[in-house]
């Protein structure tokens, strides 16, 4: 078997390098890539869209409806997560609590003894030593990530950035929370609720502002004809439609991204995680 | 000879992305572990990643974000905007594949106690 598969590979990789030889040289600027539509983008997309970075504004302008699926197909891969392993009925026949003054840790046979004592906090079954350092610099870090996220949202239009990215990096914080704490303190900031409400969210803001277009008599994801109610020209009005479409995508991608670690790393039990 | 070092050198990103793309592809067809095919799937994806960024490059060209004040904008100037943009979204979309077959792999975990692919199919079969 392993011998078939190294053949199949080694002959599919000498078909791509004979393929090769038909390819533009690395960097050639007259590659056939960069001569069809690339040019009008580049030469255009600032007096069309007011937008400077071409990148976000070929994303969400001019393939808005690409982003918009898949935006979708990310809302879909968070559903898939919660479909295959969200179990709701979790028996508990012990836990584990840490004694807050001396970090001694004792492990119960009764569940849900001690939870609401203010001398004992719970732990994972698994569980590690209290790290005082690890913990507090995390919470130093997480609100300059979250801080440096927005940005990275809001000035997808001038620089390297947008909603992938920045959503990216705001899920990243509260994931960072999750694991240096435990799931049940990211948890308490981010519940599941809110996370498969703002999923559902920046799907909707997305699909909202192009149905809006459709609604002020243009085409769908037109932005140019939300200048009837922006009340700026529709050249800006593009640059402003590009922000919230942005925004929606940020939203999508940071609630899935909690949601998927937090169903893989509780095995979707939302009660102990890594 | 020369010629030969200068063909591939020429065309070095190619070569990389073929290498990576085989490395994935084995990954997926030779190993019996479930986490190391999703790995090589990832690893597979992140080659094409490579093939198409490396399209869009240009000798001498920055970041497609044009200046402020350009009024004659060169197009050789700047990069070709549009692999990135489509490399944004498959990136996204590897993390999605990645995170639904870690799920999968989870499920069999559960229902069958090991990821090992001989030992999923001979418990099958029994």
């Amino acid at each position: 078997m392993r011998y078939i598969a190294l053949i199949v590979v080694l002959l599919s990789g000498l078909v791509l390098l004979y393929t090769e030889k038909d390819l533009p040289p690395w960097g050639d600027p007259n590659s056939p890539a960069s001569l069809h539509v690339s040019p009008k983008y580049l030469r255009d997309s600032l007096q069309e869209t007011a937008v400077p970075n071409v990148v976000t504004s070929v994303l969400a302008d001019y393939r808005g409806y690409d982003t918009m699926f898949e935006t979708t197909v990310i809302f879909c891969a968070g559903l898939a997560c919660f479909v295959l392993l969200r179990v709701f009925k979790v028996e508990r026949k012990e836990a584990h609590y840490r004694h807050k003054a001396t970090g001694l840790i004792i492990h119960v046979k009764v569940p849900n003894l001690l939870d609401n004592s203010s001398e004992f906090e719970r732990v994972d079954t698994m569980w590690v030593p209290h790290d005082l350092i690890l913990k507090t610099m995390c919470r130093f870090l997480i609100p300059f990530i979250q801080l440096f996220a927005l940005y990275v949202v809001a000035h997808g239009h001038h620089s390297p950035g947008g909603g992938f990215q920045g959503g990216v990096i705001l899920g990243a914080s509260i994931i960072l929370l999750s694991i240096s704490f435990d799931l049940r303190t990211g948890l308490e900031r981010v519940n599941e609720r809110s996370i498969s409400l703002m999923s559902a969210t920046g799907v909707f803001v997305f699909t909202g502002i192009g149905a809006i277009c459709l609604f002020l008599g243009s085409q769908f994801l037109n932005y140019g004809i939300l200048s009837k109610i922006l009340g700026v020209d529709p050249v800006m009005s593009r640059s402003w439609g590009i922000f919230g479409v942005e925004v929606g995508v940020a939203i999508t991608v940071m609630a899935v991204m909690i949601g998927i670690y937090n169903y893989i790393s509780s095995e979707g039990k939302l009660d102990e995680g890594l | 000879m020369a010629d030969i070092i200068g063909y591939i050198l020429g065309k070095y990103n190619y070569w990389m992305a073929v290498v990576l793309m085989m490395i994935g592809l084995y990954a997926m067809l030779a190993k019996k572990n479930l986490i190391k095919k999703i790995v090589g799937m990832n690893i597979f994806q992140t080659a094409i990643i490579l093939f198409y960024i490396s399209i869009g490059f240009k000798k001498g060209a920055t970041v497609p974000i044009i200046e402020h004040n350009t009024h004659v904008i060169d197009v050789a100037k700047y990069a070709n905007p549009l692999p990135h943009v489509l490399m944004l979204t498959a990136i996204v979309v590897a993390v999605s594949t990645f995170g639904v077959a870690l799920a999968l792999a989870v499920r069999v975990y559960q229902e069958h106690g090991t990821l090992e692919e001989n030992e999923i199919l001979s418990e099958l079969q029994e």
